[in-house]
């Protein structure tokens, strides 16, 4: 659902063109599509940067440069970061699992994948600031090693992995599947060994996938409060995400602050969302190449 | 060449399709499905099997008094009501951009189709935010409001809204690459033999969309009942009035009443799993369709 890029015309030919005026509905779909799009989507996310706007340039960089916000911004992208990085290490050795050994419960497994993206995020947020609370199933385990992950860092890390966990699986997936057999073979006939041949042939097809997954899971991270808040212990400057302070300065009336916050991560999501499209129709044109 | 070296039907954990020497030794498949494994365990399975046991913890007498409590009941019903209107809504959006998305051409629909998935790169706590700013007390429309006594912040009203919006790209991405890989023709022949642009749609279109269209409706469905930080913000977390489910989870559990918060997490995670299931079923039933349709074109 995530990774399928909805963009990508086809270019039909000038007679097909217009001959598609045939079909009904046009103005009909159009206005109502507009219409409920900024009622619903632009005109609300407008009013973030018209808020915003209320703010001096000087004023708004105060604000958003304040330690404890600076803070928050390290301990958002930082963590998104590290999160984002074990995916992609952990997400392509699952995806390759899946695709290529059978084992018992595979099917299972694959279905059971998906899973952080149908949990409701306070149900994952409880879960693991129990398992790793310190008498937790986990974090009495941990615990003993002397390693904390509750109400620290380490546990926002947690809660971001969980929570992008599917992306680069579902991303890698199908490059891995539609990936022709006879490129290894070929390497493997001319002399290659294995990891010759997955360095070589397989990991450049896949790497555009792996990249647009750890940019998915990355991009999902930095705006993530449910799963993040019972486990992080919110200490400012130390466990304090960047949503969460969003949420401290609204509860303080402090709208302005609260706004020129949320400008900055919807400016990075939205450079994030242009990076990814940039990346999947590059994913699609070295697929494409091979096919 | 490679075949040659293994003349005997392939061994039983042999990669599929692959002849072994374009395969890994098997002391590295082992090692590699066992790390996927472990990590999948610790990540995935052991925290879904920790909701149900905190849940059950205390036996099946105070689950279901938990899940069953006045309050429980009252969040479980909120949280029915938002998703019965906010799935609706975005079903005729969705339906609505992907048949002129898909069906047309026009200037500017590259910009349309990513407009349409902007919610999605939004926080969900970003996304409450805006609301709160256009209808809040302080907001653009807050003064009317309240000379009208009318309220959508911290009411039912902020909650649908931010729901619609946090679930607004599901049902639009899912049909828009589908219907854009179905063409025209099937409803172009229907036109030019007379059918009503309605008849039209429900007799062609919809059949032929009816998969991706219901996949997309159970994402968007699971998201409207488990949304909790846009949802958070907006809903002013009123006992009785404003409670979805996932904010009933988040006092419960603030109140350390652990068990009933993990209870009440449990019939959310149930409500994940049949999402899980019924994801699993309409993929496996489009698959079928797509094996059926190939079959009828060759």
């Amino acid at each position: 659902m995530i990774v399928r890029t909805s963009s990508g015309e086809e270019a039909a030919p000038a007679r097909v063109r217009r001959r598609k005026r045939v079909l009904p509905g046009f103005g009909l779909g159009l206005g109502y599509t507009i219409v409920y799009l900024s009622l619903i989507v632009l005109i609300p996310l407008s009013a973030a940067f018209i808020k915003t706007a209320e703010l001096s340039w000087p004023a708004f960089i105060d604000v958003v440069t304040a330690p404890r916000v600076l803070a928050s911004y390290r301990l958002t992208f930082g963590a998104s970061l590290a999160a984002a990085s074990v995916n992609a290490v952990f997400g392509l050795i699952v995806a390759w699992v899946l695709v290529r050994y059978p084992f018992p419960g595979r099917r299972l497994v694959d279905a059971l994948v998906d899973l952080p993206f149908a949990l409701p995020t306070a149900v994952a947020g409880i879960a693991l600031a129990g398992l790793y609370s310190p008498n937790g199933w986990l974090g009495s385990l941990l615990a003993m090693a002397g390693i904390k992950v509750a109400y620290t860092p380490l546990g926002v890390a947690v809660a971001l992995t969980f929570i992008g966990l599917p992306f680069v699986v579902r991303t890698v997936q199908p490059v891995l599947e539609e990936l022709p057999r006879e490129l290894e073979e070929a390497a493997a006939t001319l002399g290659a060994s294995r990891w010759q041949s997955f360095r070589r042939v397989v990991f450049p097809v896949v790497m555009p996938a792996l990249l647009t997954g750890f940019a998915l899971a990355f991009a999902r991270a930095i705006g993530e409060y449910g799963s993040v808040i019972f486990i992080a212990g919110n200490m400012p400057m130390a466990s304090e995400i960047a949503p969460l302070l969003i949420i401290t300065k609204l509860e303080q009336y402090d709208y302005t602050g609260a706004t020129a916050i949320a400008v900055v991560l919807l400016v990075a999501s939205f450079a994030l969302l242009l990076a990814i499209n940039g990346l999947q129709a590059w994913a699609r044109r070295r697929q494409g190449a091979l096919a | 060449m490679t075949k040659a070296h293994s003349p005997m039907p392939a061994a039983t954990s042999l990669p599929i399709g692959l002849p072994r020497a374009a395969a890994e030794p098997p002391i590295i498949r082992r090692l590699l499905i066992v790390v996927a494994l472990i990590f999948l365990t610790l990540f995935l399975f052991v925290p879904l099997a920790f909701v149900f046991a905190e849940a059950l913890k205390k036996g099946l007498a105070v689950y279901f008094a938990a899940v069953t409590d006045p309050d429980a009941l009252d969040a479980i019903r909120l949280t029915l009501l938002v998703a019965v209107i906010a799935v609706p809504a975005n079903l005729v959006f969705g339906v609505a951009a992907a048949w002129t998305v898909a069906k047309f051409s026009f200037p500017g629909k590259s910009i349309l189709i990513t407009l349409i998935d902007l919610p999605f790169a939004v926080s969900p706590v970003v996304s409450g935010l805006i609301y709160v700013l256009v209808f809040g007390l302080q907001g653009w429309f807050g003064g009317w409001l309240r000379e009208h006594d009318l309220k959508v912040i911290f009411a039912v009203p902020g909650i649908v809204l931010a729901t619609i919006f946090v679930t607004f790209p599901f049902v639009a991405r899912e049909l828009i690459p589908l219907m854009q890989a179905q063409g025209t023709e099937q409803e172009e022949a229907a036109i030019v033999l007379g059918a009503r642009g309605w008849q039209t749609f429900f007799r062609v279109t919809l059949p032929n969309i009816k998969w991706g269209l219901l996949y997309g409706v159970i994402l968007c469905n699971a998201r409207a009942m488990g949304e909790f930080g846009a949802v958070s913000v907006v809903s002013g977390h009123i006992r009785g009035g404003t409670n979805t489910l996932p904010l009933a989870v988040e006092i419960l559990y603030n109140e350390y009443q652990f068990t009933a918060a993990f209870a009440v997490a449990s019939l959310l995670a149930l409500l994940a799993l049949l999402t899980l299931a019924l994801k699993y079923v309409v993929e496996a039933r489009t698959r079928e369709d797509q094996a059926f349709a190939g079959e009828g074109n060759a």
